[in-house]
């Protein structure tokens, strides 16, 4: 990590400009649920290269670039033209599709192996490694051939995503609402295709075809969980993207050095580190994450049974009146279920709050705002009792049970609704008094 | 130029096809039978995963398996062992594909992320894992991870008689699983939703046969590469449905065609120098596909093209006979050259013709096919002879349709103006059943072979003529 120079800068910023222009058309992919459609263009332009090669000659950029396009716009046409006319599932048109074009283009570069100099090896991981060296003047400077190509695709995809980001939005969420307005949902959809295609093969000879497929589908996945609206969720794609690019080159020679070796795969690094990223944003993503859905049914579950013990409370109390014998915590505790540790929480939360009162002897009961909650929990209980007996006509012995599930779900609409259905009952079908 | 056209030339090795078909050399059998045996057990489980609508999880297993390989191999190395057990390497390849899909499962049910994202964020972070660690390798000073990049595109040639053992026990055990689920794994992929609520355990099959997916993968991987292993399960399968609609008979047409390519692909890749195994085996593959797109006998599209140009040529032909039938009946015999005794009836092919403004050509070729069928005949051109077997045919199409007119107009309430071209479309495809049934709806209860009259106008011709009144 010392010896950083301005060659890892390169990379980085390298990988940088690759995987934000991979993340923004990749979020389309996600949200069109074609995640795989990335895999599959970036293994399908192998022919295309192949052909191009033995057809120019030579690695004239021009040519191979074109012919690789084609191939992943073949991808996606061939792939929709068997899925309507073989009458099949879309992805298993995709892996009949993509494998044939690359096992075509895996047999024409090994059987020209004298003549083509494309290494297949070169596709998967590429060499960003070594792009640094193959520079470009740029006006005054002099910048690496890949970062100058990455920034230019980058800029294309800026340009086109904003050109047609109403039409790309609407045939992503509702093709069928795009069609109606006469959108031409298809020539957004072959847009797009020849979007992740030149991007892929501009991309390919740095990166290669692994991290181009991780930077097309992770950040946009992340995206997804951490934003609710289209903007922000391009914005966390690019902001994940760029956090991958520089974490993996980070990790691929900081990490390697702890246990004896030089350094490994850049790329690879990269995607690795993309994947440490959607870890973190599954685990702690607002709303969608594990750990914010773990907390919002804890706290759900808390306040049910606080409501719980207020009602059973109120219960005691109205049973054996307000001088009559004192409750104690365990035997409550124990009564509404709740384990030892749970009821330590509970009684916790409901001292914090005001609610009950302790004398001694774990002696609970209700303290003066505890007995006006209570009263509402038990009040919305017995009106949904007196609602189930009466208008769904349930027998008066089946309502408890499904009135102790709807008592905690009662919002201030519903229970007067409630109030309505109910007028002239002072009593549920019980005989209790309706508090 | 024309150098490299003589590089890709290969003179065909006749001695190398009769060491081959002779399976004179042993490796050549053990080689050939391990293919056989993995394009068998591909073709059937990829059936199953097919239908299940999971193509694309053999993909993710595959690269996922990439850093099980790796990782094998790096711990056979650092322990001292032989780094290319295939037992071994199998056998993380295994566990971390295994690990893949409990990733996919846990992303899919723990947050709002689709399956096909999951799958993607699976496939390329494990893939991405896999080149790193395949980096350590290749800077390891011990061993040599050259054989690594097999796994990635495929070498069926390596095959030891040891691999091929362990191909065909897994491949039996992998068959007999099939087998003795078969009929869990064919609910489940019909129909999930009923399975459930039948009480069968939907998640524990699936998850069997994402297992089975997982075992076929690992030990294809090999011979065919893991970027093309998903094409052995998938394509076979997808072939298979061209041919037939039947499950059992889908698995063994898949199995069929599976082993078919394998050994194709196999053979070819040991007779030719420079071939890659998994691509030829894959291009097999993909022949049989294009060959089931076009000529598969359920769903190709040649027998779909015919089926429906047989059935507009016979909606043509019931047309045309009707046209006849309602003619003769509209003006009798006046007009028309009846001969009584042969039962045979002649109609001017002229005002055919004008019943639906057919052109002659086309009315004319219409023509000659009824009466290479015998119900028509066309000896007195232009007039059209109808046959008695032509007659008893176009008097029963007539039934039908005006059966169906007047059941439009009782029943579904349709203006009797309007019924006309409904029930063009119904008439040629009304079975016996339902011919019986219209029969017993309508008022007049009508007995075998009678025949109710049109409730409208029959032709716009005849209309003009009919509201002048007949003189």
């Amino acid at each position: 990590m010392s010896d950083w120079s301005m060659i890892d800068t390169w990379i980085v910023l390298t990988g940088m400009v690759i995987a934000m222009s991979c993340a923004l058309v990749g979020n389309f992919l996600v949200i069109r649920r074609m995640s795989l459609m990335g895999d599959a263009i970036s293994h399908a332009v192998l022919p295309g290269l192949a052909v191009a090669f033995l057809l120019s000659g030579d690695r004239h950029p021009l040519p191979m670039f074109a012919g690789a396009v084609a191939a992943g716009l073949l991808t996606a046409f061939l792939t929709e033209w068997i899925r309507t006319n073989g009458r099949m599932e879309a992805d298993a048109a995709m892996g009949v599709i993509f494998t044939t074009l690359f096992a075509i283009g895996l047999l024409l570069i090994v059987r020209a192996a004298d003549s083509v100099d494309l290494d297949p090896g070169c596709v998967l991981y590429g060499a960003i490694e070594l792009s640094p060296l193959d520079t470009v003047p740029v006006g005054p400077w002099e910048w690496p051939r890949a970062f100058a190509i990455g920034l230019v695709v980058l800029a294309i995809n800026v340009v086109v995503i904003g050109l047609f980001y109403k039409e790309l939005v609407l045939s992503s969420f509702d093709p069928e609402a795009a069609a109606a307005l006469g959108f031409k949902p298809r020539r957004i959809y072959y847009l797009l295709m020849a979007l992740v295609a030149v991007t892929a093969v501009a991309s390919f000879e740095s990166v290669g075809s692994i991290l181009v497929i991780a930077m097309l589908i992770v950040p946009g996945v992340c995206g997804t969980l951490l934003a609710r609206r289209l903007p922000g969720v391009l914005a966390a794609s690019a902001v994940v993207a760029m956090l991958s690019a520089i974490g993996g080159h980070v990790m691929a020679i900081g990490i390697p050095p702890i246990f004896g070796f030089v350094d490994t795969s850049t790329s690879g690094s990269m995607a690795v580190a993309a994947g440490i990223l959607f870890v973190g944003v599954f685990l702690v993503a607002p709303e969608n994450g594990v750990l914010a859905r773990w907390a919002h049914q804890r706290s759900l579950r808390d306040r049910i049974r606080c409501e719980d013990v207020l009602g059973a409370l109120y219960r005691w109390h109205e049973e054996h009146g307000e001088k009559g014998p004192v409750v104690r915590w365990p035997e409550l505790a124990a009564r509404i279920g709740l384990g030892p540790t749970q009821a330590r929480r509970i009684r916790r939360l409901l001292r914090r709050n005001g609610l009950i009162g302790y004398v001694a002897d774990d002696a609970v009961h209700l303290t003066g705002e505890g007995k006006r909650q209570a009263a509402i929990v038990i009040r919305d209980h017995r009106l949904w009792e007196v609602y189930l007996h009466h208008q769904v006509q349930l027998p008066a012995d089946h309502v408890h049970a499904t009135s102790e599930a709807l008592e905690h779900l009662t919002s201030d609409g519903m229970r007067r609704r409630l109030e309505r259905d109910a007028t002239g009952a002072s009593v549920d079908p019980h005989g209790k008094v309706i508090p | 130029m024309p150098d490299r056209r003589n590089d890709m030339m290969v003179e065909f090795p006749w001695d190398d096809l009769r060491r081959l078909t002779g399976l004179a050399d042993y490796n050549t059998r053990v080689v050939l039978l391990g293919s056989l045996l993995l394009g068998l057990v591909s073709g059937a489980v990829g059936s199953f995963m097919v239908l299940r609508k999971r193509a694309m999880i053999s993909d993710v297993v595959s690269h996922a398996a990439l850093p099980g390989i790796v990782a094998a191999f790096m711990v056979l190395t650092v322990l001292g062992g032989d780094g290319k057990s295939w037992l071994a390497l199998l056998t993380g390849a295994l566990i971390s594909g295994l690990l893949g899909m409990a990733a996919v499962h846990a992303i899919t049910t723990h947050a709002r992320v689709k399956q096909d994202a999951a799958l993607g964020v699976v496939l390329s972070v494990f893939f991405g894992a896999g080149v790193v660690l395949l980096g350590f390798t290749q800077r390891m000073k011990s061993g040599s991870s050259a054989g690594l990049e097999s796994f990635i595109y495929g070498k069926t040639a390596s095959m030891l008689a040891s691999d091929a053992w362990l191909l065909a026990g897994s491949a039996l055990a992998a068959t007999v699983i099939c087998l003795a689920f078969f009929k869990e794994f064919r609910l489940v992929c019909f129909d999930a939703e009923f399975a459930r609520a039948q009480g069968w355990p939907v998640r524990r099959v699936d998850a069997l046969l994402t297992g089975l997916v997982v075992v076929v993968t690992v030990i294809g991987l090999q011979a065919v590469g893991l970027i093309l292993m998903i094409a052995l399960l998938i394509t076979p399968a997808v072939t298979a449905r061209f041919w037939t609609d039947r499950l059992g008979s889908m698995v063994i047409i898949a199995s069929g065609l599976g082993a078919l390519a394998c050994v194709t692909g196999a053979a070819l890749s040991a007779l030719y120098p420079r071939v890659p195994a998994g691509s030829v085996i894959v291009l097999s593959c993909s022949t049989l596909f294009l060959i089931g797109l076009l000529f598969g006998r359920r769903r190709g599209l040649v027998p779909e093209a015919w089926r429906r140009i047989r059935l507009a040529a016979r909606t043509e032909r019931h047309h045309v006979l009707r046209a006849v039938y309602e003619q003769w009946e509209q003006r009798g015999v006046q007009g028309f050259h009846a001969h009584a005794g042969t039962g045979s009836v002649l109609v001017s092919a002229g005002d055919l013709a004008a019943v639906r403004r057919w052109s002659e050509a086309r009315l004319q070729r219409v023509l000659r096919e009824a009466a290479a069928d015998g119900d028509v005949e066309l000896d007195a051109w232009p007039l059209v002879r109808l046959t008695s077997r032509g007659m008893s045919h176009a008097r029963q199409l007539v039934r039908n349709h005006r059966l169906w007119e007047w059941y439009l107009i009782q029943h579904a309430e349709v203006d009797p103006h309007h019924v006309d071209r409904d029930a063009d479309e119904i008439e040629h495809v009304l079975g016996a059943a339902m011919v019986r049934e219209l029969e017993a709806t309508l008022p007049g209860r009508l007995s075998g072979a009678e025949l109710p009259s049109s409730p409208h106008p029959l032709t716009d011709t005849e209309e003009a003529g009919w509201r002048k009144g007949p003189a």
